[in-house]
């Protein structure tokens, strides 16, 4: 019979093993810009991704609703017309953390693309795009939230 | 284990149309539960999609995704029968992967 003791002497020898072989979640998080989601504003969340200072540019597009009726599921799309889009990233500026989403795109990829965020309130949302030769674009869209239906 | 993904793939000339649904509760670690205290936050942080085996996107979210995720992306030059693979990590360690055919 296994007692409780033996398992958990059991459990803990599992568990060092999977840490030296970096199965544990730690190790698979340690990609996760976790600096970037912690930013409160759209600059200083681009400068933790490694990016320049964001320049609005008409090459990006932020496609969503004028008027979102539940902030709990907000649809937008974010694309860049340009070549060599390395990155697209989603925020939401005045969300307790600015930084919603980041997309590496590769080549074989066009760069678009469509989810949904969560918004606290009306809000501006950007979607910024950083390409291979440094340049930061973004653009950026209004979106009112209405909660519950009473007007926002 | 969480439910698995919905994956559908539909070719559209040279390109493929690859919309995602995943089942998740994306709690963003903000609300409150009745006793007041805070629901700790439980939300996918890494998603990668696979296009034949090599990797075509890899995405990091926040908790401001919305839950039960959707994500669209279009590949370039994939057609019919080719496999689309799409795995997540979320915050716990807990994953899922699941895979469907361009149609």
């Amino acid at each position: 019979m296994v007692t409780r003791r033996v398992m958990l002497r059991r459990s803990a020898h599992v568990a060092g093993l999977l840490a030296t072989a970096g199965l544990l979640p730690a190790g698979a998080r340690a990609a996760w810009p976790q600096a970037a989601f912690d930013a409160k504003n759209m600059a200083d969340a681009i400068k933790a991704l490694g990016g320049a200072a964001p320049v609005e540019s008409k090459d990006v597009t932020l496609t969503g609703p004028d008027i979102a009726e539940n902030g709990a599921v907000v649809p937008v799309a974010c694309a860049c017309n340009l070549a060599g889009v390395k990155r697209l990233a989603l925020l939401v500026e005045k969300n307790p953390n600015t930084l919603a989403a980041v997309f590496d795109v590769s080549d074989a990829l066009e760069p678009s693309v469509s989810t949904r965020v969560k918004m606290g309130q009306s809000s501006n949302v950007f979607a910024v795009a950083m390409l291979s030769d440094g340049k930061v674009l973004f653009a950026q869209k209004e979106i009112k939230v209405t909660l519950g239906g009473c007007g926002g | 284990m969480a439910d698995p993904m919905r994956i559908r793939a539909q070719a559209q000339g040279d390109k493929a149309v690859v919309r995602v649904l995943m089942s998740h509760e994306m709690e963003t670690g903000q609300r409150k539960d009745s006793a007041g205290k805070t629901i700790p936050a439980w939300f996918i942080q890494e998603v990668t999609a696979m296009h034949n085996g090599t990797t075509v996107l890899s995405a990091e979210w926040g908790p401001a995704v919305a839950k039960n995720p959707f994500l669209q992306f279009t590949i370039k030059g994939a057609k019919a029968g080719d496999k689309i693979t799409v795995n997540w990590v979320d915050n716990r360690g807990e994953k899922r992967s699941d895979e469907a055919a361009v149609t």
